[in-house]
């Protein structure tokens, strides 16, 4: 089986991923020729049936674009017609908005560490079965993802496609009495956090690093989630305005996901690694200390070690959350009156999963014109082939079934979303 | 005795509706216990071979590939269980049965004749014999508890099939609609939500579905459609807040003048 020249490799169906997709790789003359990400998640056509709706319904709409990261799609929606009818919502709306977001990147980072991802450096097929073995880690992660479900719930009425999110802010403000209790919660869950970050610290991590340009938001004075422009560690600065300036996306064949990559350049990342390289200044200090302690340097380049980050950015979010529930004041009224304008505007927020960007075009009446939306996953579908590529290069000599298990890992080091991309897998090597 | 086997499977959708299966924190590993989860590719690489004992779809079927696989999944499972609005309705992206497709494919892709695609969504039922609908976009979470537990027991779940109207009153919310002039498709819509949207002061916008009483439906639809214009919706209005999640669902579709 193993030191074949020539070997083709092909996984059918992706598992613990969200949403279809297959990996194709070809070997030839011992080298690798040529390794795709097959997205063969069916195309939904959210850009053209958002087309002659009102430009109320994007946030509820969008939601339905991905079960995992609902709230980053109705952020960015808001974001972007609130932009095209020149209103601004208040601090203290976006200070609730930023809460409920929190509340996503704890369920989704900690749904990604503990039932997609660990399973792979521990050596067990899903996290149920690392259960048998691990039930009180197993637990730890339920209870946290739990706890990022209730400040959705609580604020959005439910954990997946929130109801109480409108253009222009909330349909009804919670009251404080309602947050107390996830205050509490959140307190407790912080130990369970930093204990989260010490555990996957310690996991064997394969020596691979990769040279990326790194794309994420930047917010003066906090780690990016819901607001902010956009920076990269090419020297790139620019607001979401200009996004598809700096950003364009291909069709390519293998895939319902349009591939991007930057004008001029090359291709790029967003998501974890990329907002913790160019923000980790502006984490809070326990953050920041746990991420130290767990070896984490000012950028992350090896993407085995996303799980860290990801786990460190749960205790930011937890962090953050404790902050804003401490300083809450509800809005009032609960939402700004957001009259239809006629108009082009742009939304960018920091979803579980990296830069979400949404541009909506409207009419007098209100009506959508045109949409458009990048998801994390199609920006980072470039960059996973050719991580891909480098990855299986090192590792020709492992037997069909260990190479496809590795890099099942590799991709969901990006904790590829395909059901948002598609707008993953099915694993071949081919060693022809 | 062997646990019974239990496969979750994709369709077209947006995976929300199978990770309210790994939101039961609670119960997730409870579950696992009483089922061995044999195909589950969103929890777990580990996959055993059919039959299986019960079948959860998510998704609607919108592509040719999707069309053929389903029959499959027919016949190599003892009981099917579809869950949310793609698989009982056609969910979202049956918005495309109202149009054309091939324009909203040429709107997305620059090459549009790769991609594969069917020129209506359609649900579950309208391909293969199916057990037992769970409505919802998503589905809730207790609801999908009770279907679990009513099929390992054999017995029939008890979901209502009543409007959201009853949850409402039973939560002891203030109707929207008589209160504060707010459109609701409380009426028409079947309950399993817990009227959430009442309860922030906000209409229903149909997430569950028409009521499962087609008679009822039809009939309720239109009053309901009657009273939104009289509370000064436009027809487009009115059109457009009955094609949402459920656009293809019989009394709403009938309701915005039918498929095209």
């Amino acid at each position: 089986m193993t030191h074949r020249n020539d070997r083709s490799l092909r996984v059918g169906a992706l598992s613990r991923v969200e949403g279809e997709g297959a990996m194709h790789v070809r070997v030839r003359n011992g080298e690798v020729a040529d390794v795709q990400l097959e997205i063969y998640e069916p195309p939904r056509f959210f850009e053209a049936l958002l087309r002659g709706r009102s430009y109320l319904e994007p946030p509820d709409i969008t939601a339905r674009i991905c079960g995992i990261c609902p709230v980053a799609y109705q952020m960015s929606a808001c974001q972007a017609i609130e932009d095209a009818c020149e209103v601004s919502v208040d601090e203290r709306i976006q200070a609730l908005r930023r809460l409920l977001y929190c509340g996503e990147w704890i369920e989704s980072h900690v749904l990604h560490i503990y039932l997609l991802h660990a399973p792979d450096f521990l050596g067990y097929q899903s996290a149920i079965e690392m259960a048998a073995d691990h039930r009180d880690l197993v637990e730890r992660g339920l209870a946290l993802k739990k706890l990022g479900n209730d400040i959705m719930e609580v604020i959005g009425g439910r954990a997946i496609h929130p109801i109480n999110v409108k253009v222009g802010g909330f349909f009804r403000a919670p009251a404080p009495a309602e947050l107390r209790p996830l205050g509490e919660r959140l307190l407790q869950a912080r130990d369970a956090a930093i204990e989260t970050v010490q555990w996957v610290a310690g996991f064997d991590f394969p020596d691979f690093h990769h040279d990326h340009e790194m794309l994420a938001m930047t917010t003066p004075g906090r780690y990016p989630i819901e607001s902010g422009s956009l920076i990269s560690t090419g020297g790139l600065a620019f607001p979401a305005s200009a996004f598809e300036d700096h950003v364009v996306e291909e069709q390519v064949p293998h895939s319902t996901a349009l591939h991007a990559h930057l004008v001029n350049r090359d291709h790029y990342l967003v998501g974890p690694a990329a907002r913790y390289t160019l923000n980790s200044a502006s984490l809070s200090p326990m953050a920041r200390e746990v991420a130290h302690d767990a070896g984490l340097g000012e950028q992350e380049r090896n993407p085995f070690r996303g799980i860290i980050v990801r786990a460190v950015e749960v205790v930011y979010a937890i962090d953050e959350a404790l902050r804003l529930i401490d300083g809450y004041q509800p809005p009032a009224p609960a939402a700004i009156e957001v009259p239809p304008h006629a108009g082009v505007g742009y939304g960018i927020t920091e979803a579980p999963r990296g830069v979400l960007y949404h541009r909506y075009e409207l009419d007098a009446a209100g009506l959508v014109t045109s949409a458009k939306i990048v998801p994390p996953t199609s920006q980072n579908q470039a960059s996973i082939e050719h991580d891909l590529t480098e990855f299986v290069s090192t590792r020709l000599s492992l037997p069909d079934d260990q190479l496809q298990w590795e890099c099942e890992q590799a991709i969901r080091n990006y904790d590829p979303c395909i059901s948002c991309s598609a707008h993953f897998l099915d694993f071949t090597v081919e060693r022809s | 005795m062997p646990r019974p086997k239990l496969a979750v499977w994709k369709f077209t959708s947006c995976d929300g509706c199978q990770l309210t299966l790994l939101d039961c924190e609670d119960e997730l590993l409870g579950l696992a216990g009483q089922v061995e989860i044999a195909h589950f590719l969103e929890a777990s690489r580990a996959v055993s071979p059919g039959p299986y004992d019960i079948s959860l779809v998510e998704g609607s079927v919108s592509t040719p590939d999707e069309a053929e696989r389903i029959r499959h999944i027919r016949e190599v499972s003892r009981t099917l269980v579809v869950i949310g609005a793609c698989a009982t309705s056609g969910g979202i992206q049956a918005l495309r049965n109202f149009a054309d497709v091939a324009e909203f494919r040429s709107i997305v892709y620059a090459t549009p004749h790769h991609v594969r695609t069917l020129a209506r969504s359609t649900p579950i039922s309208a391909h293969v014999p199916v057990d037992f609908e769970l409505r919802g976009c998503p589905i809730d979470k207790h609801q999908l508890l009770e279907v679990r537990t009513a099929f390992l027991v054999g017995r029939e779940p008890n979901i209502p099939r009543h409007s959201v109207c009853f949850e409402c009153k039973a939560r002891g919310a203030t109707c929207v609609m008589a209160a504060d002039g707010i459109p609701c498709l409380g009426p028409v819509t079947q309950a399993g939500c817990g009227a959430i949207c009442p309860a922030f002061r906000r209409g229903c916008f149909g997430c569950f579905g028409p009521v499962d009483s087609p008679a009822d439906a039809a009939v309720n639809v239109a009053a309901l459609a009657d009273r939104l214009r009289a509370m000064g919706m436009s027809e487009d209005d009115i059109v457009r807040v009955f094609r949402t999640f459920n656009a293809a669902a019989p009394a709403f579709a009938d309701a915005t003048g039918g498929v095209r």
